[in-house]
């Protein structure tokens, strides 16, 4: 599909790690159209922030990248620098995790959003600040026109986050990044957030990329979404497709061991056995090998290709037919 | 990597570390031995540095030197430890207070650098080894107060602490018993790095004349000495020189080298 | 203003208090007879007794406290001993030499140190980071006034581009001459206080690069560069600043040293000549000026800090 806005193609990336070299991504492919919104779902070390900091082009210094990101026409991956940094805050943009320390405590809010405007755009002063203005009233910071003169310090954790997510769709980006926006906020600002994201998608055309290990809000945000376990997908689908008919061994587990409300008293609380594995100890072959309930020996001996599980909905695993046949409680402890 | 520079510096300060024990039993020659038919020597089989404007050697001298720059740094660096701890201790488990006013003296401490106290000493009770001694380990002080004040406290606040006084343990079993085994690697490297501050610092003294006193030898007053005779002999302008600067590279390599291998935090990020 | 200013105002006075008694006590208690000290063990009672009566050491020392300092506050000094001029006249005519000379050697560090700390960062773990660090122990390691004599030994001696010591003056050989002179000595000031300087420049860069806002900055399409200027550096500077606080106790101790080994007639030389001739007013009221200035120069490194961080400013910092 050339007229997708984002397409990865075997995705590999080599790292440094506490224990060496090792393999961050293994093979991820996938395409994002124009307008999409796209879950990336996994545990802490899949490798769903790792991708979002290649496709981004922020890695660390001694990653290796190969294989092929194309956004909008353009190959990324040989992109020098300067050509990268006009796409990153302009078409591509990105809204991180930690609210509290993303921005620069010694500028103003108003400086720190005016930034990519003058930047990007090539506004001038007045005309950064008015629209900078603009941009807090959207994502509706309370007293936003005093707020472009105050510090970060000044601010909460949900009205810094705001003000990132300002910053990041300052210039109506292509495709926003949203890496584990509101894993640091309150419940109750939440849904705000996410809100807001959701505003920008609609009304600029925006495509989204949402990096999560929150299945509900994935339910809620995303139309198609990513199973990332050890560097690689091993499901992906429609949302309400992959929620419909949990395919892969891992998907059922995260599923599973979600704790919920109205559960009965005594209920043991689904864990996966074992641990998610440093990048170093992934096991050759299916990289849930480890862990899974359904393995055989063929497992081991190669990365599972994808099959169809239904229209548009591909799992990697081998043993599908029994994982399918099984109840969803089956190999759960 | 990380133990290179400890490798390297413990080399160096070993090598001073043997010049100056070696020199307590033997040197070439007597290093005060004054020998003017001989002056100016250049290095020779005899002499092997040569000698100076009085016909001494020169590498005998060194030797000796180095003994004399070793018990400046020891009993400098000693006296800066003991009593700096030991108030830094005071300050970590009193607060309050007594932690203010012993943290205005450090900060004092820190406005008046070492060759200050040493001229006003010397003003009074003229110049000297003990003078010199005694002004280097009084700036010592406040570093040791600054920093094991600072190490004790997140010791105080952490949790095998808060439990040995729920026991009961009273300050000073605590401050003995917890306190001062967690904060020894951070002071081993401060005293290691002090210790080359205190070379360096009774070498200036001792070039300025404040300091060792004739007959003995200091490599700082070595330098002086050969600073009148740039033009005839610069190499004496060298060897002192360079027996400092290797000392206190040392001390500082091998200070650098044992922060790194005590913290494990540093040690990963490399 | 705010509060850390205020307390940082009341700690700088109470500071050149304590300092104030610490070097009347040191010089005028601590000797027990000041005369005697002055004119040496061989003095006859009767030159002691005078030279008592002279300096007013009859009064109690409380009094005598009070009337130094009401005088320096007023600019007045007593007489040097061994001149028999007012000290603040000597003071002022070796500041014509010493400050030029500091200032040179404070402008030289910072620009070396900042340019080599910032270089150094940027290339983390690559050459240019290893070759500055290596620089910098070198620098750490060699004493001030080695360095100096090394540096007379080139230029004076081998090459004659310089004199080997000794100020011509500002106005005998006019700015030139005189600057001349002094290039020598800040050069040797400079490199060493470079040396450190230049680590903890590295080290708080790099520990700026780390942070979020940084990653934040890179991904808004800043350049490396831009990221640099715009928002790493002026982070940096808090910790950096205060370690230029912590330097200039050791500009004081180096400006003395190295003006003894060019023989530049400044405040070192006089200090140093005075203890020759235990000239006890003379060395009380130069350490007094030298100590306050470190402690003023601290003081306005507070302010600045207020200035650069916002987060200061506010009532509850």
């Amino acid at each position: 599909m050339t007229d997708a806005l984002l397409d990865v193609r075997d995705l590999r990336l080599h790292l440094d790690t506490a224990r060496g070299r090792a393999e961050a991504l293994r093979g991820l492919s996938f395409t994002l159209q124009a307008g999409e919104t796209l879950g990336l779902i996994g545990e802490s070390g899949c490798g769903k922030s790792i991708t979002a900091l290649a496709l981004m082009g922020l890695l660390p210094e001694r990653a290796r990248l190969q294989g092929s990101i194309v956004f909008e026409g353009r190959e990324l991956t040989t992109l020098e620098d300067s050509a990268m940094s006009a796409l990153r805050g302009h078409r591509i943009a990105m809204v991180f995790q930690e609210p509290m320390t993303a921005l620069n405590p010694l500028h103003t809010i108003g400086r720190q959003v005016a930034e990519p405007l003058r930047l990007h755009l090539g506004l001038d002063a007045a005309a950064a600040r008015a629209e900078a203005l603009r941009l807090l009233d959207r994502v509706k910071l309370p007293d936003a026109a005093r707020r472009l003169d105050a510090y970060p310090h000044e601010l909460s954790g949900g009205q810094r986050q705001r003000v990132v997510i300002a910053m990041a769709l300052a210039c109506r980006p292509r495709l926003l990044i949203a890496d584990e926006p509101t894993t640091a906020l309150d419940a109750s600002l939440r849904r705000e957030v996410l809100a807001l994201i959701g505003e920008g998608v609609r009304e600029d055309g925006m495509a989204l990329l949402l990096i999560s290990h929150d299945l509900e809000l994935m339910a809620e945000n995303v139309g198609r979404m990513l199973v990332m376990y050890g560097g690689s997908v091993v499901e992906s689908g429609p949302t309400d497709e992959v929620f419909r008919r949990l395919s892969h061994p891992y998907t059922r587990r995260l599923f599973a061991a979600r704790p919920r409300l109205g559960m009965p008293r005594g209920t043991r609380l689904a864990t996966i056995p074992g641990r998610v594995p440093e990048l170093a100890d992934i096991p050759p072959g299916c990289p849930f090998s480890d862990r899974c309930g359904f393995v055989a020996d063929a497992c081991r001996a190669a990365p599972p290709p994808a099959f169809d599980v239904g229209p548009g909905h591909r799992a990697r695993c081998i043993r599908l037919d029994a994982v399918l046949a099984a109840p969803l409680t089956e190999g759960l402890r | 990597m990380r133990h290179r520079s400890f490798v390297l510096g413990g080399a160096l300060v070993l090598l001073m570390l043997c010049a100056a024990a070696l020199s307590l039993v033997w040197s070439p020659y007597p290093p005060a031995e004054i020998d003017v038919a001989n002056k100016l020597q250049p290095p020779s089989v005899a002499h092997w540095l040569g000698t100076d404007v009085l016909g001494r050697d020169v590498a005998s001298q060194l030797l000796v030197g180095a003994r004399n720059s070793i018990v400046v740094g020891v009993v400098a660096v000693g006296i800066g430890l003991g009593l700096g701890v030991l108030l830094g201790c005071i300050a970590a488990a009193r607060r309050g207070w007594v932690e203010e006013v012993l943290m205005r003296v450090a900060d004092f401490g820190f406005a008046f650098p070492a060759l200050l106290s040493a001229i006003m000493l010397t003003a009074i009770y003229g110049p000297g080894l003990l003078t010199s001694i005694g002004a280097i380990g009084l700036f010592n002080v406040p570093v040791f107060l600054r920093i094991s004040r600072a190490a004790a406290r997140g010791v105080w606040s952490r949790d095998f602490v808060l439990a040995a006084r729920a026991c009961g343990k009273g300050p000073w079993r605590i401050t003995v018993e917890h306190v001062l085994p967690n904060i020894a690697g951070v002071l081993i490297v401060q005293a290691t790095i002090q210790f080359a501050v205190a070379i360096l610092a009774e070498a200036a003294l001792s070039y300025l004349g404040l300091g060792t006193q004739p007959p003995q030898p200091s490599w700082g007053r070595m330098l002086s000495e050969a600073q009148t005779l740039l033009f005839q002999a610069p190499r004496l302008a060298v060897y002192p020189g360079v027996a400092i600067a290797l000392s206190v590279l040392g001390l500082n390599l091998m200070g650098d080298g044992l922060r790194d291998l005590l913290d494990p935090r540093l040690a990963r990020q490399r | 203003m705010s509060w850390f200013l205020l307390k940082r105002f009341a700690s700088f006075v109470a500071t050149l208090l304590v300092a104030s008694l610490v070097v009347f006590a040191v010089l005028e208690l601590l000797p027990g007879n000041a005369a005697q000290v002055m004119l040496g063990e061989s003095a006859t009672p009767e030159a002691v007794a005078a030279l008592e009566a002279k300096l007013g050491l009859d009064r109690p020392a409380a009094l005598r406290y009070l009337s130094w300092i009401g005088g320096l506050l007023q600019g007045r000094t007593e007489l040097s001993h061994s001149y028999d001029v007012p000290v603040a006249q000597l003071i002022a005519e070796r500041l014509q030499v010493t400050l030029p000379l500091a200032v040179m050697a404070m402008a030289l560090t910072t620009m070396i140190a900042l340019t080599l700390g910032v270089y150094a960062a940027a290339r983390h773990n690559k050459l240019g980071d290893v070759g500055v660090m290596a620089f910098s122990q070198l620098g750490i390691a060699v004493p001030n006034f080695w360095f100096a004599i090394l540096l007379i030994l080139l230029f004076a001696v081998k090459l004659q581009w310089v004199s080997a010591g000794g100020f011509p003056g500002w106005e005998d050989e006019g700015w030139w001459g005189g600057f001349k002179a002094l290039l020598l000595p800040a050069v040797s000031l400079a490199v060493v206080q470079a040396a450190i300087l230049a680590r903890v420049t590295r080290s708080a860069v790099l520990e700026v690069l780390r942070e979020d806002f940084v990653r934040t900055a890179r991904a808004k399409g800043l350049s490396r560069r831009a990221v640099m200027w715009r928002h790493v550096l002026r982070n940096a500077l808090v910790p950096v600043l205060t370690v230029m606080g912590l330097q200039f106790a050791n500009l004081i101790t180096g400006t003395i040293v190295v003006e003894n080994v060019f023989v530049l007639p400044g405040l070192g030389r006089l200090v140093f000549q005075a203890i020759a001739n235990r000239d006890l007013v003379v060395v009380r009221d130069t350490v007094m000026l030298l100590a306050a200035v470190v402690v003023i120069l601290n003081f306005v490194v507070d302010v600045l800090y207020v200035l650069i961080d916002p987060r200061l400013r506010s009532a509850h910092a």
